[in-house]
């Protein structure tokens, strides 16, 4: 579905991301993880065209996708909720879903109440200004903004940062049954332990770089990983 | 009492023009991030394209003038963003704004070259088809009259645009977070061009009454009504659409008063001390919006 080749990424002189392939297939959810500051959201941010890659390219479903402008890609099924979740604060809850579906001309409201189904707690507040919600409403809002676009691929950058133990519990509950409903899953996280649970298959970055890759039990059991990531 | 609601009359009036202006400086603050100060100068183009297009033949009715001056002001908004300021998007706000500066003083020596540097005198038909109205002793005349009914019912449409439109959510979408909003799809360029078509609009529409209440206009038309208008912005809240009217009108009333009570002499300098202390009590602006770090 997504297939990154050989991408290198800059930053003025600073070489971001160095060489870095992966894949992901359809159906999968597929996690990157690594320390802060590895390139995690660099990554994401280049395949959703905010970053450019000097070399290397990116297709999505077998189409070159590295010189598409940001805003043309969702269009072709691929959504990205960035890291810090990037709600629009001043407007509503149910505006900002609006702008969600932003690319769309059908009707979407059946597609509004379906979100609120998932998270009640945004029906609750639909007319509250979303600046006004806790961390955890807007990981939700900011999920459910991006599922309005009825994505192929949601790419979730850190959606379990800064939460209390038991909302992360619940952020990754509703990715497992976004998954179980069909939608292909690039997760880049943190908390390895959470993300190698889920994941079928998983990339570690190290410095820009990919230093291992494997399904998720696999690296979950690997002592490398233990050591650095899963405190033991 | 007669001669406070004439003040206040001719104030609301003056304002309703620096309202209009500010509209422009403050949508393309709140959306591209950056301060116009060509914006000023689309005023002195929009006027000088009203009395150019007058001049062409004696049966011209001002309308088809004031339309000629609304596009060709659009379409010079729209050049200026593409040409000069969407080259620098990524470089730092400083070049931009010497940029806008650098614009400014091409359009109004561009004036000076094809107009030359006499004033020339700025008269539309309408201006006299609609008869003064007596409110007591209070006169109202045509072009009080037109300008303070064409601003509310500009402003009234301006909100409803920005609220209610897809385009109009969008410009919204992009003046929060350009990045989330072009990962919603929402052409980031597209909307600055919008913003800036707008803009130049107001501005144009602006020039007609700033022209019908001085009468005269020359090169540099536009710098005062584009310093005083871009103060009414700040003063507002730049970046706030309700702030720029309201600046504007507040100054534009602030300004008379100064003028009727005080000194003609000191209007500009009070006009500017009220901005001071309202930058020193509230330095966002009467209705600007805190900005909220993220977490």
């Amino acid at each position: 579905m997504l297939k990154v080749d050989h991408i290198n990424v800059y930053y003025g002189k600073i070489h971001a991301i160095k060489d870095v392939s992966f894949e992901v297939n359809d159906g999968e959810i597929v996690a990157l993880i690594g320390a802060n500051g590895a390139g995690k959201s660099t990554i994401l941010k280049t395949v959703s065209g905010l970053l450019r890659a000097r070399t290397g390219s990116i297709s999505f479903h077998d189409e070159t996708i590295s010189h598409t402008e940001a805003h043309k890609l969702l269009a072709k099924g691929l959504a990205h909720v960035p890291e810090g979740r990037r709600i629009f604060l001043q407007m509503t809850v149910l505006e900002n879903l609006e702008m969600g579906a932003y690319i769309r001309k059908d009707n979407f409201k059946s597609d509004i109440a379906d979100i609120f189904r998932r998270f009640p707690r945004l029906e609750e507040r639909k007319n509250q200004i979303a600046g006004t919600l806790s961390g955890g409403e807007q990981q939700m809002l900011a999920i459910g903004r991006a599922l309005m676009s009825k994505p192929k691929l949601l790419m979730l950058d850190e959606p379990s940062m800064g939460l209390a133990p038991i909302l992360v519990d619940q952020i990754f509950g509703i990715i497992k049954e976004l998954h179980t409903a069909g939608t292909t899953i690039l997760l880049v996280e943190q908390n390895a332990e959470k993300a190698l649970a889920i994941a079928d298959r998983a990339y570690v970055l190290e410095s820009g770089r990919i230093a291992l890759s494997g399904t998720g039990e696999e690296l979950a059991a690997s002592d490398k990983i233990k050591k650095a990531y899963l405190g033991g | 009492m007669t001669e406070f609601i004439q003040t206040l009359v001719s104030g609301l009036s003056l304002g309703s023009i620096y309202a209009l202006i500010a509209l422009g400086y403050t949508m393309v603050y709140g959306i591209a991030k950056m301060l116009n100060f060509a914006h000023g100068d689309i005023i002195m183009v929009g006027a000088y394209s009203v009395i150019s297009t007058v001049a062409l033949s004696t049966n011209i009715p001002g309308i088809v003038a004031v339309v000629v001056s609304i596009v060709v002001c659009a379409v010079l908004g729209v050049t200026i963003e593409f040409l000069a300021y969407r080259p620098l998007r990524k470089a730092p706000s400083l070049s931009v704004l010497i940029t806008a500066i650098g614009v400014s003083y091409l359009l109004q020596n561009l004036a000076l070259l094809i107009f030359g540097s006499q004033q020339k005198s700025f008269h539309l038909d309408f201006f006299d088809a609609i008869k003064p109205i007596y409110i007591g002793d209070v006169l109202i005349n045509g072009i009080t009259l037109i300008t303070l009914v064409v601003t509310i019912l500009i402003m009234i449409a301006l909100t409803i645009f920005i609220n209610g439109t897809r385009m109009g959510k969008a410009m919204r979408a992009v003046s929060e977070d350009k990045e989330a909003a072009e990962l919603m799809g929402i052409s980031v360029n597209k909307t600055i061009t919008v913003t800036f078509a707008i803009g130049s609009i107001l501005a144009a529409v602006a020039s007609v009454f700033y022209g019908g209440a001085y009468k005269y206009i020359k090169p540099t038309t536009g710098s005062m009504p584009g310093i005083k208008a871009f103060t009414a912005a700040v003063f507002g809240g730049i970046g706030s659409i309700p702030g720029a009217m309201l600046g504007g009108v507040l100054l534009g009333v602030i300004e008379q008063f100064a003028k009727a009570y005080i000194s003609t002499l000191w209007s500009d300098a009070i006009v500017f001390l009220v901005l001071v202390i309202v930058l020193v009590v509230k330095p966002t602006g009467l209705l600007g919006k805190k900005i909220s770090e993220k977490v």
